[in-house]
């Protein structure tokens, strides 16, 4: 009940927003936010740890009895972690738009607080139905925030990012009803849990999985983004407000990464062990091409975006690796990234409310003026980097690993496991880890340190914010950066809680990926004589 | 087969409109406005009665056996809407001048003519849903759109209306020759006009050439009603010359009775007779290349228009395409093996149009309920996009409806319109339709566009500063009706389920598979006998 309670809370409290005058806008939200992340605590504690593997918290509330279609929520401990990351950056999204927001502040909150239900609902939902309506739903608030309180370019970032996702999902949905369609098929029920349907769908013949891959691939990949479908994200993520900015980073990013982890690992496996090395390939190359497209730019928020598609790209590196390494790395990573960057778009925005600039040239030497901001600032550009003793560099180190030690090729090295990944793979993830650390460092290098550079037109006094941050701010910060630490220096219980329910889903793949070994070894000695005599023939003529 | 006294005990709902017809055309005329006014009133009165009256009747009665409760008990429901929405599209100026002391003449009164013809082709519209008959059939059809031409007509003063009137009259003629050429042609082919018989005789494989001509003749003609491609071309200018309301009305009700006849008509031949089962191969290329070039041209062509009447009429266009998608996949097996609902195309295609009516009227409410002063001093409906720019600041209600069922209309979960939609995908995949089904999805993400547009309009964007200031129409009925329809597509998120189970059972076709040799052979006997009587 407490799940289902998390995703009409919000709601409630934005229809309250709406219904409420505009003097009272920013209380409730506040409440409105405040409220759940009290919930999720409840959560945490009646949420049964000794089998993290297991979904929790289960309720199913029969909705359209002739569809199947059913409120059928629980969680496992993967989805309650991403659950807590939102409702973490819920509060944080409210307190961060009370001085950058100044116009139509009812619409601005009640959607945020009807995202925060929507993205709740995805994480939480074990109605596939279910799932897609609150995944397909987070797009409306989303598409209102860019384009209302967004900058310059924002009409056109909503549509291309309303667009661009919603045309991806609907090739996905295409891929979940033949799954549906199936699982009806092999047992004669027509069912929607996602359960049932994620046993039934693994029965697949490979030729029908691809297929289902691919067309759930179309849809969480633009989500992710995955290249080539990333660019509607530097787009809608620089125009978007601050809180926007956030909330895409920090969670809707993740919705792509964890239906890549949900659907994709768990509904298609042989389809994923025989193209994980296509995916692998897209993976890497937006790391490297979004890192060499950070390097580049001026904008700061820009380079914070392309960083996300680069840093994602990791992300789904490590969960085609097919390891427990790589996948418990990859859910991590989402975590990691989701406080880190977030916290990124947060110091950025709390720089453009002073000086109306995102532009590195205009802005240089902030640490002589804003010491705490630059503190902060400094921080959390680690933590993204990846310094070892903070969040990313677990994730990262846990996503490359896992990379290096999926190879069959490497059989003979200590800790291998099955998998088509490998050393040379894990190389280039490898470089792109020395371009981020490039370009996040000169980017603090150049706003942060050296001289100290103003746009030059600025006049303090015009602002109502004073020059360094101010008390709620830095509490906006702290927690995140608290988060950021213990993540980094202690992440042994985190880990070993999503460890079980990553595992089961490991097993499964080694299995698929030894049989598959298996197999090869055999027909290779079968198919030699045969595969070498057409050879013969085409070469005489 | 049943003898005519049976037939005319389904009709009841049919008699109940006729009735309220000739009241509403004597009151009509009346010099006092009270009488008047009781026009629409009496017609909402007989719309209930006859909504309640269909679904007293279960009696099993054509190749759809048991399609007329629910249909009827749609049509009045939507009707019933339609109504409300209709509300002062005629006689607006004329009534001005009654109340400014001027006379009554009866004579340039349209207020009777045009309630008594709406009522009329809801009566024809009913009627399709228990034709039996070629030539019922084809009477009914005509009795739904006859009246609808002259609607259009005099729905506005303007010269468009007479303008678009004309047009709907010509072309709906040729699609009504096509058609009845068809027919013909399905009478030489089998030497029946009685669609059970035709029906027996498919299903012992006599399917010749005429007959198949005659069949595939008769869904092109018939796509005229349902505005599929290429019967289109009137669409858009139609739905722009005639008043708001009545392009709501010619949205749902010519769609609906074409859908009826080409359900009927189809499931003749059954969904078992191709290679792999499904429709016989002609007919379903047919079929699949209309809806495909449907959906995507009526998409396309949407996505370029400014006007929201042209925007809607495209869309309708492409919406008939999608809901053909459910004809093509059919019921699908009935039994144990069955996916119940989710596979049912026909189900799918009678939730849709229920889904549809409601969530289309809305946005076509909407522009009915708004006007702006014209170039030359008079009042226009705000029928452009641009207009509606800031439509939350000036009339929050209406933007928040035309909000939910533009939403509704893109298939955006969870409204209405996507639980609409989800079926339509399930029994195509069932049907193996999966290219029809990524068109069909892929459709779904042109149209996210320009409904996208209407939305933004309305509640993101600022209200134009040199704008002409928009004024409700001093109706509250159409208010009422817009208010309506958006709260039924959210209420229906949440009760949709015994409508969908209704959609089911009338999705039934009759089951020939059992029939013995003799059975059919008695049958045939039995044709004579009824229609002699």
């Amino acid at each position: 009940m407490i799940l289902l309670g998390l995703i009409l809370v919000p709601i409630v409290f934005a229809l309250c927003v709406w219904a409420l005058p505009e003097s009272r806008a920013k209380v409730v939200a506040v409440i409105g936010s405040l409220v759940p992340l009290a919930m999720g605590v409840i959560a945490v504690v009646q949420f049964n740890w000794d089998m993290p593997e297991q979904f929790w918290l289960g309720k199913t509330i029969t909705w359209l009895e002739p569809m199947g279609l059913e409120l059928s929520v629980g969680v496992d401990s993967v989805s309650l972690f991403l659950i807590l990351l939102t409702l973490l950056l819920g509060p944080i999204c409210v307190l961060c738009s009370f001085t950058a927001i100044e116009h139509r502040l009812k619409t601005y909150y009640g959607w945020l607080l009807v995202l925060q239900g929507a993205m709740v609902g995805v994480f939480a939902a074990r109605d596939l139905v279910f799932f897609y309506t609150c995944f397909e739903f987070t797009l409306v608030p989303m598409y209102v925030l860019i384009n209302i309180y967004g900058s310059t370019n924002r009409k056109k970032a909503a549509t291309k990012f309303f667009l661009y996702t919603f045309t991806g999902s609907v090739i996905a949905l295409a891929g979940l009803v033949y799954v549906v369609w199936f699982s009806a098929k092999e047992t004669g029920l027509w069912s929607l849990d996602i359960g049932v349907l994620a046993t039934t769908a693994r029965g697949m013949p490979l030729g029908q999985q691809t297929l289902v891959m691919t067309a759930l691939l179309l849809g969480f990949a633009v989500k992710v983004p995955l290249f080539p479908f990333h660019t509607w994200l530097p787009l809608a993520h620089t125009e978007a407000p601050t809180a926007g900015s956030v909330i895409l980073a920090g969670v809707l990013l993740k919705l792509g990464t964890y239906g890549i982890y949900r659907f994709v690992l768990g509904f298609t496996p042989l389809a994923v062990v025989e193209h994980a090395g296509v995916i692998a390939v897209l993976a890497i190359v937006g790391i490297l091409y979004a890192g060499l497209i950070c390097w580049v730019q001026t904008d700061v928020k820009k380079l914070v975006a392309y960083s996300s598609v680069s840093h994602l790209g990791f992300c789904v590196l490590g969960l085609v690796a097919l390891n427990a390494a790589g996948i418990n790395g990859a859910v991590l990573y989402m975590i990691n990234h989701g406080l880190s960057t977030g916290a990124l778009f947060l110091l950025i925005g709390m720089v453009y409310e002073r000086y109306h600039t995102r532009s590195m040239k205009e802005l240089g030497g902030l640490a002589s003026k804003m010491p705490i901001w630059a503190t902060f600032m400094v921080f959390f550009v680690m933590a993204s980097v990846g310094l070892p003793g903070l969040n990313g560099f677990v994730s990262e180190f846990l996503t490359i690993l896992g990379t290096f030690q999926a190879s069959n090729a490497w059989s003979g090295l200590p800790g291998s496991t099955p998998g088509v990944l490998g050393p040379w793979f894990a190389a280039f993830a490898g470089v792109g880890m020395i371009i981020a650390a490039m370009y996040l460092l000169i980017m603090v290098g150049k706003v942060v340190f050296g001289p100290l550079v103003e746009p030059a037109n600025h006049d303090d006094a015009h602002s109502k914010l004073p020059v360094d941050l101010n008390a709620r701010e830095i509490g906006i910060l702290l927690p995140l950066a608290g988060a950021c630490l213990w993540l980094g220096v202690y992440p042994a219980p985190v880990l070993r809680t999503l460890e079980a329910p990553v595992q089961v889903t490991v097993d499964r793949f080694q299995m698929i990926l030894a049989q598959k070994q298996a197999d090869e070894g055999e027909s290779v000695r079968v198919s030699v004589v045969p595969a070498s005599a057409p050879e013969e023939e085409g070469e005489t003529p | 087969m049943i003898s005519i006294a049976d037939k005319i005990a389904t009709m009841w709902p049919e008699i109940t409109l006729f009735i309220g017809t000739c009241i509403v055309m004597v009151l009509g005329l009346s010099s006092k406005l009270v009488m008047r006014k009781a026009c629409s009133p009496v017609a909402g009165l007989s719309l209930i009665i006859a909504g309640l009256l269909a679904l007293q009747n279960d009696d099993a009665v054509g190749v759809m056996p048991y399609l007329m409760p629910y249909a009827k008990a749609l049509i009045a429901g939507v009707g019933l809407l339609l109504l409300m929405l209709l509300a002062g599209t005629v006689d607006r100026d004329q009534e001005m001048r009654i109340a400014g002391g001027a006379a009554f003449n009866p004579l340039s009164s349209t207020r009777a003519e045009f309630y008594a013809f709406f009522l009329f082709s809801l009566t024809g519209l009913m009627l399709c849903t228990g034709a039996e008959d070629l030539i019922w059939l084809f009477l009914a059809l005509e009795l739904t759109s006859l009246p609808t031409y002259i609607m259009v007509t005099i729905s506005t003063s303007r010269s468009r209306g007479q303008e678009a009137g004309i047009k709907y009259f010509f072309l709906g003629a040729l699609g009504a020759a096509i058609f009845l050429y068809g027919f013909a042609l399905l009478y030489g082919g089998t030497g029946t006009t009685n669609l059970v018989e035709m029906q027996t005789q498919f299903a012992q494989g006599q399917i010749n050439t005429i007959a198949m001509l005659g069949l595939i003749l008769s869904v092109i003609g018939v796509s005229f009603k349902i505005a599929a491609v290429p019967m289109h071309f009137y669409t858009a200018d139609v739905y722009q010359g005639a008043a708001a309301p009545v392009s709501a009305f010619l949205a749902f009700v010519p769609k609906a009775a074409g859908f009826f006849a080409i359900m009927l008509l189809v499931s003749t031949v059954g969904w078992n007779q191709g290679v792999a089962g499904g429709l016989p191969e002609p007919l379903h290329a047919t079929l699949w290349m209309m809806a495909v070039a449907t959906m995507t041209l009526g998409n396309v062509l949407a996505l370029l228009q400014h006007s929201v009447k042209r925007m809607l009429a495209y869309s309708s266009i492409a919406h008939s395409g999608y809901m053909l998608v459910g004809v093509i996949a059919g019921p699908g097996e009935t039994g144990s093996g069955s996916l119940g609902f989710v596979g049912n195309g026909l189900a799918a295609v009678l939730f849709y149009l229920f889904s549809y009516g409601v969530m289309n009227l809305g946005v076509f409410a909407v522009v009915a309920c708004l006007e702006k002063t014209g170039d030359s001093g008079e009042r226009v409906e705000a029928e452009q996009v641009g207009d509606l720019q800031g439509l939350i600041r000036t009339k929050p209600l209406l933007a928040v409806v035309l909000t939910i069922c533009a939403f509704s209309l893109l298939g955006l979960p969870p409204m209405l319109g996507f639980f609409g939609k989800l079926p339509l995908f399930t029994s195509g995949i069932r049907a193996g339709e999966i290219p029809l089904v990524v068109i069909l999805g892929l459709n779904s993400a042109i149209a996210a566009f320009y409904y996208l547009r209407l939305v933004k309009a309305a509640i993101i964007d600022e209200p134009a500063p040199n704008a002409e200031p928009l004024v409700s129409t001093p109706f509250g009925a159409r208010t009422l009706a817009a208010g309506l329809s958006a709260a039924g597509v959210v209420v229906f998120i949440v009760l949709a389920g015994p409508v969908m189970r209704s959609s089911e059972r009338a999705a039934v076709v009759r089951d020939v598979s059992a029939l013995e040799v003799h059975d059919l052979a008695d049958g045939q006997n039995a044709v004579p006998v009824a229609v002699n009587d």
